[in-house]
């Protein structure tokens, strides 16, 4: 590591949002923390400290000390030594933040990608359409409605019979 | 979005940090008891939602025991693990121990909908730290009173066996629900200034809404509520056991930093 680097070293935040952009969601690999917007504010202050402001997914979510150390690690490793990760609850995250290109992913990977949230009521006992990410069918059934994360339901495909992952709407 | 904090007066500042203590000894024993079907619900796919949902109780309990740090309460480790059953002031309702799947899944969507419901109101709090706490966690309770509401309607619609046992719940359970609309001491003041909700209208919500779902839909009976209830200081004899199965690693190893 860079431990010569002078702490004064001048990045623009847009240096920060790329690096933080290659920290991946540790629980879904295929995501980064920055796909998932869960990376709310990156701000270099006139002594070089650099905040990031981020958002959790679940409040309960396991990997959330884990998430705050690599936002730090990948920050210092551009060579700043004056991190500070704060978390923010507002707005509260949703996935309508996950851009279309992560999407895409969590479909090739396997996890159907969240609907739209929209209005919802407090009450929904239908959950939401979700289509099948290998053969895109829209006969699928929810086995379960929580999953091995926090963030996902299962599901079983009854066109190509496929169980899967599918993303919860929040 | 909600209004700047505003400066809470020391009777408030106290009443709240009562209140968000009452809440988070409800979130963290109940996780408890839900955790306890860890390895032992009827299928695999419900031992994963109980031990989601546990997660997400004891994540909402996070949240308010690090509001209540930030306004001069202590840390959330020390109130959660090192208390006994003399301090907790979590409801009876959520201590009784974990019973059959019926007992589980009623007590759950009676806390649930209760949560629910509060949680929806708290997010129009003049105080804004309460108010963001509730918007994020009424999302992640939405998903908890499906689950249950469902598995209620499953089981009181089910066989003979699973209605009985679901009456059974209910008939138990109800008289102790009550205890979650029980205000905590300046609890008025707070809702006269409209940093918490209206406990009152909370409840005559819940209770509309939860007598649709049990009565209408389930075509279960409600039995009568108790005029009175105990505090929340007053335990059964099953938060002891609970408590002291729950905080034995913590007082084990007090030193602990890396778990």
């Amino acid at each position: 590591m860079e431990e010569h680097a002078p702490s004064t070293v001048n990045l623009q935040p847009s240096t920060i949002w790329a690096a933080l952009a290659s920290v991946p969601d540790p629980e879904i690999p295929v995501v980064s923390i920055t796909d998932m917007g869960m990376v709310r504010d990156v701000t270099v202050g006139d002594a070089g400290r650099v905040t990031v402001t981020f958002t959790p997914t679940f409040s309960g979510c396991p990997a959330l000390h884990v998430i705050k150390g690599s936002i730090e690690q990948a920050v210092r490793d551009l060579g700043v030594t004056d991190v500070e990760v704060r978390s923010t609850l507002t707005p509260p995250w949703t996935t309508d933040w996950i851009g279309d290109d992560a999407r895409e992913r969590l479909r090739q990977y396997g996890i159907a990608p969240p609907a739209p949230t929209g209005e919802g009521q407090l009450i929904q006992l239908d959950a939401e359409p979700t289509r099948c990410p290998r053969c895109g069918s829209l006969n699928v059934r929810m086995t379960a409605s929580f999953g091995p994360t926090l963030c996902k339901r299962m599901y079983v495909c009854d066109a190509c019979r496929e169980p899967f992952e599918g993303f919860k709407s929040v | 979005m909600t209004a700047p904090a505003q400066t809470l007066t020391d009777t408030q500042t106290q009443a709240l940090l009562l209140k968000l203590t009452v809440l988070a000894d409800d979130e963290i024993i109940l996780a408890h008891r839900d955790g306890e079907w860890t390895g032992h619900a009827p299928i695999l796919e419900e031992d994963i939602a109980l031990a989601n949902i546990a997660q997400d109780e004891l994540g909402h309990a996070g949240l308010y025991l690090s509001l209540a740090q930030t306004l001069g309460g202590s840390d959330p480790d020390q109130v959660a693990f090192w208390r006994g059953p003399d301090d907790y002031r979590n409801t009876r309702l959520v201590e009784l121990p974990k019973g059959d799947w019926a007992f589980t899944m009623v007590r759950q969507f009676l806390y649930d909908t209760a949560e629910a419901l509060w949680l929806e109101a708290a997010t129009r709090s003049t105080y804004a730290p309460l108010a963001e706490i509730a918007a994020k966690a009424v999302r992640e309770e939405k998903f908890h009173v499906q689950h249950t509401a469902l598995w209620v309607e499953r089981l009181a619609l089910g066989t003979p066996e699973s209605e009985r046992r679901t009456q059974a719940a209910l008939t138990e359970l109800w008289p102790h629900a009550a205890q979650l609309f029980q205000p905590v001491e300046g609890e008025a003041e707070l809702t006269a200034a409209g940093i918490l909700p209206d406990l009152n209208a909370v409840h005559a919500r819940w209770t509309d809404l939860v007598t649709r779902h049990l009565v209408d839909k389930c075509g279960l009976t409600l039995p009568d509520a108790p005029a009175t209830q105990p505090g929340r200081d007053t335990h059964t004899h099953h938060l002891a056991p609970l408590l002291e199965e729950m905080q034995s690693v913590a007082r084990q190893h007090p030193d602990a930093e890396v778990w």
